[in-house]
């Protein structure tokens, strides 16, 4: 099972790379998508697979009784998509933004910035 | 106070502040946001200066978030260096605060321009203090959210462009530095950066930690601008209010240096000729690379950009060296670059108020209109440049003996070459901007008249940080022997550990 988690995480990392070499700004958005959920199984299969009962503590009893599985990767992986679904937002409202002000997705021919404040 | 309130209120302090400065400038009242955001930094210099006296006298402090000992919770923890570049944001911070009075137009202050500020004081500051490295994270994203809105906050076009380039290279070196928490947490289970320390040595593999230090490495590289991951830049901190340029420059790289002088002596420490290694070579390139694209620049924040990138470099550098003097010196540098870096996109942004543009072929004839203002323009350039007796002088000679003491000739080369090159370039903005006649003639310099009130507000911050720049030039001891017990204590973290791991306070 970890193996095909690597792979999984791999495959989505190298998918993600050829995305976001593209000139096209939301080919680019979905590469970093992809990125961020390989990231999350990076964390998910870092905590180790085991095959265990929630982590919780049953009523009266001071330890979980038998294996339980690592709730912390999960809480980290929780944070992370919260934070990267925001982020991800932000910027596809960005290229939004660009689209309609700018006139383009594409990276090439978005120079504004490279000319001056001359305006 | 006690050190708990002392380490949470650096952090609560701007929140608080955010909300406030939201809730009154929804109330309506054009100023009252400004007001609010000038009394939380001073609030928070308080505070800030507070703490670093505790910490110079009783050691590292620490709390435990929620009481849950570590390494299971949060743990916030000021050792010197942290303590120092809370002191530095909160001073930085004040600065610019006042300067936005006068330089954040009413649009973008009904936005909550002034609320994104000191939430970003919060991000930076959060990251400065926090020792657990998945909470660094956070904060990250809490300085980066609110980096990407004040970069695009009034959306003029250029400022749409340079905020993509920066959006999307940020968020990969937030990616990149997610996997590598990841991999380290697989490889130790803890997070929490002192347990690190300890629980590190005990992990027979070397490949693999050496491998995730790397990962490290490219997330803050790009984060602090280094070579070859500096390209964001220079292509995105020209467009924003100048305001927003001036706290950027002083502080987002720095973070990133930050974090890179906290891991790679705190976590990873097991293969220091190797990763130490990668660092020194960084550090040359980045500093040549930084100032010869600064010597092909033409306009003011352009320059002052590609600046930052190679005053990188001489961080790096005492980084990399790794002994008690370099790192002495890079902790030093830190200080001193924050201030004069913020400093001079200040004093460009005024020179831009009076001659109407950044463009060096445009303007001219500063000096003649306004001495003033060329001597407040030559403090920080000099200082840049290391001319004794600034600031920036005392940096550099301590970065020098420290390559030369343990015969590093080739970098010690490389950065009294830099010292040079940037001479030139200060020169030229100061040949171009100040000394040459104004090409539309005299009449077009000060053509747009300040208020008493702007003229105060633009003009106050920059006589404060020229004021320090002076100060540390002067009487340079007392902020050396901070930056020495700093470099101490981060090569021998004992105590940082201790307190950190040794439970509840």
């Amino acid at each position: 099972m970890d193996v095909v988690l690597a792979l999984l995480a791999g495959v989505l990392a190298a998918a993600s790379v050829w995305l976001m070499l593209d000139r096209s700004l939301v080919r680019f958005l979905f590469g970093l998508a992809l990125l961020g959920n390989a990231a999350n199984l990076v964390i998910f299969a870092s905590g180790r697979l085991t095959e265990g009962a929630p982590a919780l503590i049953a009523k009266g009893a001071a330890a979980p009784e038998g294996d339980v599985s690592n709730a912390l990767p999960q809480a980290l992986i929780l944070t992370a998509i919260v934070i990267s679904f925001g982020l991800f937002a932000f910027a596809l409202s960005l290229v939004h933004r660009a689209h309609k002000d700018l006139g383009t997705t594409d990276s090439e021919t978005l120079t504004i910035a490279e000319g001056s404040d001359r305006t | 106070m006690s050190a708990a309130w002392l380490l949470f209120l650096p952090i609560a302090l701007p929140f608080a502040g955010a909300v406030l400065a939201f809730i009154a400038g929804r109330a309506g009242d054009r100023r009252a946001p400004q007001w609010v955001n000038v009394g939380t930094t001073a609030l928070m210099t308080l505070v800030s200066l507070l703490l670093l006296s505790a910490v110079w006298r009783d050691g590292p402090q620490a709390i435990q978030m929620g009481g849950w000992a570590a390494p299971f919770g949060i743990t916030l923890v000021a050792d010197i260096l942290g303590a120092v570049m809370v002191v530095i944001t909160a001073l930085s911070g004040l600065a610019v605060a006042v300067y936005a009075m006068a330089d954040i137009d009413e649009g973008r202050a009904k936005l909550g321009w002034h609320a994104l500020y000191l939430v970003l004081l919060a991000g930076v500051t959060g990251a400065f203090l926090t020792g657990d490295l998945f909470n660094l994270y956070v904060w990250f994203e809490v300085m980066l959210i609110a980096s990407f809105c004040l970069l695009v906050l009034g959306g003029d076009k250029a400022q749409l462009d340079g905020g993509l380039r920066y959006v999307a290279l940020n968020l990969v070196a937030t990616v990149m530095f997610l996997m590598a928490i990841g991999l380290l947490y697989g490889l130790t289970g803890t997070l929490n950066m002192a347990d690190l320390h300890v629980t590190l040595k005990t992990v027979d593999a070397p490949g693999l930690v050496t491998t995730i230090a790397v990962l490290f490495l490219g997330a803050f590289g790009i984060k602090s601008a280094v070579f070859p991951l500096f390209f964001w830049l220079p292509a995105s901190y020209h467009v924003p209010p100048v305001a927003v340029s001036a706290i950027f420059a002083a502080l987002l790289t720095k973070v990133g240096v930050y974090a890179l002088i906290r891991l790679f002596t705190l976590v990873f420490t097991a293969d220091v000729d190797y990763t130490h290694g990668i660092l020194l070579v960084i550090a040359g390139a980045t500093m040549v690379t930084g100032v010869l694209g600064a010597a092909a620049q033409n306009q003011v924040r352009k320059i002052l950009s590609f600046h930052i990138i190679s005053q990188i470099g001489y961080m790096v550098m005492g980084l990399a060296l790794y002994t008690p003097l370099a790192l002495l010196g890079a902790v030093f540098y830190l200080v001193h670059h924050i201030i004069v870096k913020a400093n001079l996109f200040l004093v460009g942004g005024v020179a831009k108020r009076i001659t109407g543009s950044f463009e060096l072929d445009r303007i001219g004839g500063l000096y003649k209109a306004k001495p003033w203002l060329a001597v407040l323009f030559l403090i920080p350039a000099l200082s840049l440049a290391g001319i004794p007796p600034l600031s920036g002088f005392w940096a550099k000679l301590v970065l020098i003996e420290a390559s030369l003491e343990v015969e590093a000739w080739v970098i010690a080369g490389v950065a009294l070459v830099v010292g040079l090159l940037t001479v030139f370039s200060m020169s030229k903005i100061w040949l171009e901007a100040f000394w040459k006649p104004h090409p539309d003639g005299d009449a077009a310099v000060g053509a747009v008249a300040l208020t008493r009130g702007e003229t105060v507000a633009l003009v106050a911050p920059i006589v404060l940080l020229a004021s320090i720049t002076v100060i540390i030039g002067l009487a340079p001891q007392p902020f050396l022997d901070l930056a020495a017990r700093s470099a101490q204590e981060l090569l021998a973290p004992e105590a940082y550990v201790r307190v950190v791991l040794g439970g509840l306070p």
